[in-house]
């Protein structure tokens, strides 16, 4: 390891890092804008100057720039020199000059990055005497707040946003000193992961929109280490909460899974959280249907008493934690219990969990994705589906550029070079899929195909590289692809509904013979992978047994699941059947849970703690926010407290959730890692319990006095090694204890930089989270049987279309996401519309079999031959199902939803018109 | 015994003296401006709200007795929803009035606020508004910031300039 000298100080770096990092790994405070850890560096800001002599007798130096400077043996710099200081200084006083008076009212300000800096350099008193620039703000969305004044044109936002996200809407506009970021003309940002903007811009430029509607500084927000509940990739959040409300998601540091960007689900899709359908206490049903509300006890009393010496069978949830599913499905046995998939999912995710069982390939984490030099994804469009994993299929196809500098000599963070160097050679990445993906753009290859065909593909590029002779030059072509990489990754999963696929996905993997074949999954929901190792011993029923058996039952319990959405009406009627009495355990109104006679308030994931299983198989710990609002209880409370009332032998011995860990980890061998995710409840930093609140959290003496000036005592928190409070120290603590970042003198997001133990590296608490599944490296057992349809004239195959905005039950009942998601849609190609002569935005019938449907037309760009997509989990489209047989019929009574913008754009447009800012942007 | 006659007869010199003891409240003693008493919420000279809701005097109270929470007026202004102050808890020091970057929150000469129910010394922001520019008579915090607001465009705040044409060629 070469040596350098900072200040007379020896420091060890790196080979091949540049001085700007290595400066930052030894703990030196040298500032900087431009460059970011993900995205490398371009030395446009000139932040981080620092000065270089030539030898020791060099008294004079000269100043280059900390992030295009490489590190090597012996050299020396000075942070100190006058010069540089003096530099810096006037870079920050040169920025300053157009920067407008409006920290108090911006929501960056007390976490904000040019503060930061500009205190750091010693830059206060403005000299430049005259008028600063302005320039008028672009509508951008609901999500995105933008204030182009405060941009001190650092490129980041562009940089993340075309170069990294691949977006195309957002960029550099005009020169010099009028430099504009914005979109050509006002609009809703395109890309999937724009909310990542407000972190990576170092000002207020863009700021989160929703948040600004119930803004709270940084430091007054009590945040906890969560893990985010939108799908099922497991990224890492801190939720900041203050009066009782989840204010904003931020991103949480993971190495290995989401690094420093979350999707815009993730980030923005927590709203429901403070929506008025929660459930705020437990109700009993009256006979004319509606619920009266009653104590927790007495909720607990009534259920012990239709429960005590009958049969219950119970439903569980893969939106759930494992906790609370384990103890649901010990209290009422496992045969009793069913995993709350569909049936259809149910064979789908087992199918999965299997195959990362026996599959010789590796299950990737996000990490290990974008180090995938040849992509080939199966039937997946990953950006709906999985966006954190399509955002690293992003990075992956860039290794062919790494590679390119590498030859050349050229280290990986000269960003500028590299880029320029490769042009557009990226490395390979073939989509097989029915319809458009959002990853096209990216891709080498995009090939159309039915369901049934997708799966014969695979298996036919899993023969290809078997070496059998295939007719199909596609496949041959994308084995050879595979082939010639040296880390493969296949991806695939459930979202086609479509056993094939995922099984052709598995054989691809194991014809392959490389030691780095990754293969990667993507299932639905954030615990649906945890949920389906925990019934993987087949024990437990489905519900279609279960319904089949309602009328025996004497009550039925359901944890956290909407049955509606996992079958179709006739079965869960029949479930859900008057006679039984069904006990719902909740956290806001639903069509089960108005079926119910008993329901319980339950806790959101920001009040309770709970272990998930993400896609990659790796379980994590989320910790609750806040305490749990009125008389609501997480779900494992409720399970629990309703044992000891029944008095199960077994759990009514449990009193805390680490028992319940523990007693969950020994009930599966595939469990075992459970103790190792989180410390347990009585671990102590120093001494105490990490601190959820910063230790500038404001107001804590009137924040109540309105409604009685004795303050009451912080709520305790028995069950998490973290506290509602202050006091603590929140410092190199285990990963998956860390609730924010802050570090003296780093205010903003960028303090994560101290915690880290190198730059780009990994927490200096470890990466968080426990890889649950280890593969036996047998081959996956698959049949490739692939089944044979003829379709009648005029009859489609329905493939259900995942929308990252839409499709997930919970972030849909977020305002702004609802506004997003629009309208259920069915989605067609251009010959059939031309056929039944309907463009974008009219109306169609579907018809299948008895049900029929109206929805609007969306034109793909690509598709299958005989499919038409659908928008998979919206309201409008919850009784087609994928794979079946359809026919179309224009709409007449079909009214079109106005001009093509979604409502807020229409509202703000007008603004906009009425007071002619359009005309100037 | 030196020191002893000493003491004593800087004592007895203060017999002469004139008393600074004043008969309050029959005789109110005379406070300046600047003296840290009860704490009141400005208005601009336009009459509006100065407080945009920064939280920065919350966040330097030393004893947290400051809560609030920020709202927005439809043309894009911070205002606080509510704000709160525990005067039962707050010990004078100004460093609120300090803080405030819009010299919303000033301390008064007024410290007479005994109460025989604590829960009256919790002032909501009804009771602390007044309608008056307190200690600085011009100062609107909104003609200097870059906001655009409902009587203000983009490039009308002080010191800037027309708000720039992007699309133009010129320099």
């Amino acid at each position: 390891m070469p040596m350098i000298y900072v200040d007379g100080q020896e420091i060890e770096v790196k080979k091949g890092e540049n001085i700007l990092e290595a400066c930052l790994n030894a703990g030196l405070d040298l500032p900087y804008f431009c460059w970011h850890p993900a995205m490398g560096s371009i030395g446009s800001c000139r932040q981080c100057a620092l000065v270089q002599y030539q030898n020791e007798e060099d008294t004079r130096g000269r100043i280059v720039m900390g992030c295009m400077t490489p590190v090597s043996e012996g050299a020396r710099f000075s942070l100190k020199a006058e010069n540089a200081t003096q530099f810096r200084e006037a870079v920050v006083e040169s920025l300053m000059l157009n920067h407008p008076h409006d920290c108090p009212v911006c929501a960056e300000g007390g976490e904000c990055h040019l503060q930061d800096m500009t205190v750091m350099v010693g830059h206060r008193d403005r000299r430049y005497t005259g008028k600063k620039n302005t320039y008028r703000n672009q509508y951008l969305g609901p999500l995105i707040h933008h204030e182009m004044n405060r941009c001190i044109a650092c490129y980041r936002c562009e940089r993340y946003y075309r170069d990294y996200a691949g977006g195309k809407d957002l960029g550099a506009q005009a020169s010099h000193d009028h430099l504009y970021f914005g979109r050509h003309e006002e609009g809703v940002l395109e890309s999937e992961f724009s909310g990542n903007l407000v972190e990576v811009c170092p000002t207020g430029v863009f700021t989160d929109k929703p948040f600004l509607k119930q803004y709270s500084r940084k430091w007054d927000l009590q945040s906890a280490p969560s893990i985010c509940q939108g799908c099922a990739v497991g990224c890492n959040i801190a939720p900041g909460e203050r009066y009782g409300k989840v204010k904003r998601v931020h991103n949480r540091y993971n190495d290995e899974v989401n690094g420093y960007f979350l999707c815009d689900r993730g980030r923005f899709g927590s709203g429901y959280l403070n929506s008025d359908l929660r459930l705020d206490y437990a109700g009993i049903k009256n006979p004319d249907g509606s619920f009266f509300a009653v104590h927790q006890q007495q909720a607990l009393d009534t259920a012990a008493g239709w429960m005590t010496g009958k049969k219950v069978v119970a439903i569980g949830s893969p939106r759930a934690s494992l906790e609370a599913n384990y103890l649901l499905r010990e209290l009422v046995g496992p045969k009793n219990f069913a995993p709350g998939f569909s049936d259809h999912e149910a064979d789908l995710i087992g199918g999965i969990a299997t195959i990362l069982q026996s599959t010789k390939s590796i299950n990737p984490s996000i990490k290990q994705i974008e180090t995938a030099d040849a992509v080939l994804i199966l039937g997946e469009d990953v950006t709906n589906t999985a966006p954190r994993v399509a955002l690293a299929l992003r990075q992956s196809v860039r290794n062919k550029a790494f590679e390119l500098a590498e030859q050349m000599g050229l280290p990986a963070w000269q960003d500028a070079a590299v880029r320029n160097l490769a042009q557009d050679q990226r490395s390979p990445m073939t989509i097989v899929s029915a319809m458009d993906t959002r990853l096209d753009d990216v891709a080498s290859t995009c090939v159309s195909l039915a369901p049934d065909d997708i799966a014969a593909f695979g298996h036919a590029v899993a023969a290809a590289l078997a070496g059998e002779t295939t007719d199909n030059a596609e496949a041959d072509a994308a084995a050879q692809m595979l082939k010639a990489a040296k880390n493969p990754l296949i991806v695939s999963g459930s979202s086609m509904a479509h056993q094939g696929v995922i099984n052709s996905a598995a054989a691809v993997a194991d014809a392959l013979s490389q030691a780095k074949t990754m293969l990667s999954f993507c299932v639905p929901e954030c615990n649906s992978l945890g949920l389906a190792l925990m019934v993987a011993d087949g024990s437990s029923s489905s519900l279609k047994a279960l319904a089949k058996r309602a009328v025996k039952v004497d009550a039925l319990i359901v944890l956290e699941n909407d049955l509606y959405r996992r079958g179709d009406k006739e079965l869960i009627d029949q479930l859900l059947a008057s006679g039984t009495k069904v006990i719902t355990l909740d956290m806001y109104e639903n069509g089960t849970l108005d079926q119910s006679d008993l329901v319980m308030a339950a806790a959101s994931y920001a009040e309770s703690q709970g272990t998930l299983v993400s896609s990659e198989g790796r379980a994590q710990r989320f910790y609750p926010v806040h305490s749990p609002a009125a008389e609501r209880l997480p779900s494992w409370q409720w399970l629990l407290r309703l044992a000891k009332v029944v008095e199960h032998k077994k759990l009514s011995k449990l009193e805390h959730f680490d028992q319940i860990v523990a007693a969950c980890a020994k009930s599966s061998p595939l469990f075992a890692g459970l103790v190792d995710v989180a410390p347990l409840n009585s671990f102590r930093d120093r001494g105490s319990k990490i601190p959820r609140q910063t230790h500038r959290y404001s107001g804590r003496t009137a924040m109540n006095s309105g409604v009685s000036v004795h303050e009451p005592q912080q709520p305790k928190d028995h069950e998490s090694p973290l506290s509602y409070s202050m006091e603590g120290l929140n410092r190199d603590q285990p990963a998956s204890l860390t609730p924010f970042v802050w570090a003296p003198g780093w205010n903003s997001n960028q303090s994560l930089q101290k915690f880290q133990s190198e730059v780009d590296g990994p927490l200096k608490g470890g990466s968080s989270g426990v890889r649950l599944i280890s593969s036996s490296q047998t081959g996956a057992e698959i049949s490739s049987q692939v089944n044979e349809v003829t379709l009648k004239p005029h009859q489609w195959h329905l493939v259900p279309m995942e929308q990252i905005h839409g499709s997930d039950e919970l972030s849909a009942h977020t305002d702004e996401i609802a506004e997003l998601a629009g309208r259920g849609f069915i989605a067609i190609g251009e010959k059939v519309a031309e056929k039944l002569a309907v463009t974008e935005g009219d109306g169609l019938l579907v018809k299948q079999g008895d049900v029929q449907s109206s929805l609007e037309v969306r034109i793909l760009s690509r598709v299958a031959k005989n499919c038409i997509g659908y928008s998979a989990g919206y309201s409008e489209t919850r009784e087609l199902t994928a794979g079946s047989l359809v026919s179309l019929e224009v709409d007449k009574a079909w009214q079109r939803s106005g001009p093509e913008m979604i409502a807020s754009d229409k509202a703000a447009f007008q603004q906009v018109i009425g007071d002619g800012g359009a005309s100037n942007v | 015994m030196l020191s002893e006659l000493r003491t004593m007869w800087e004592v007895l010199k203060h017999t002469f003296t004139k008393a600074e003891t004043v008969q309050y409240p029959e005789e109110m003693p005379y406070l300046s401006p600047r003296y840290r008493g009860r704490i009141v919420l400005t208005r601009d000279p336009d009459g509006e709200e100065r407080c945009v809701a920064c939280n920065l005097c919350a966040a330097v109270c030393p004893v947290d007795c400051i809560a609030l929470q920020k709202d927005t007026r439809e043309d894009g202004t911070w205002y606080p929803e509510f704000f709160r102050i525990n005067f039962s808890r707050c010990i004078m020091c100004g460093m609120c009035e300090e803080a405030c970057p819009t010299y919303a929150i000033q301390l008064t000469p007024d410290f007479e606020m005994c109460e025989y129910d604590r829960q009256n010394m919790v002032y909501e922001k009804e009771h602390l508004l007044i309608n008056g520019v307190g200690k600085y008579p011009d100062y609107n915090f909104y003609r200097v910031s870059g906001m655009k607001t409902a009587t203000k465009d983009k490039g009308e705040a002080l010191n800037e300039a027309r708000p720039i044409d992007t699309k133009s060629l010129l320099p």
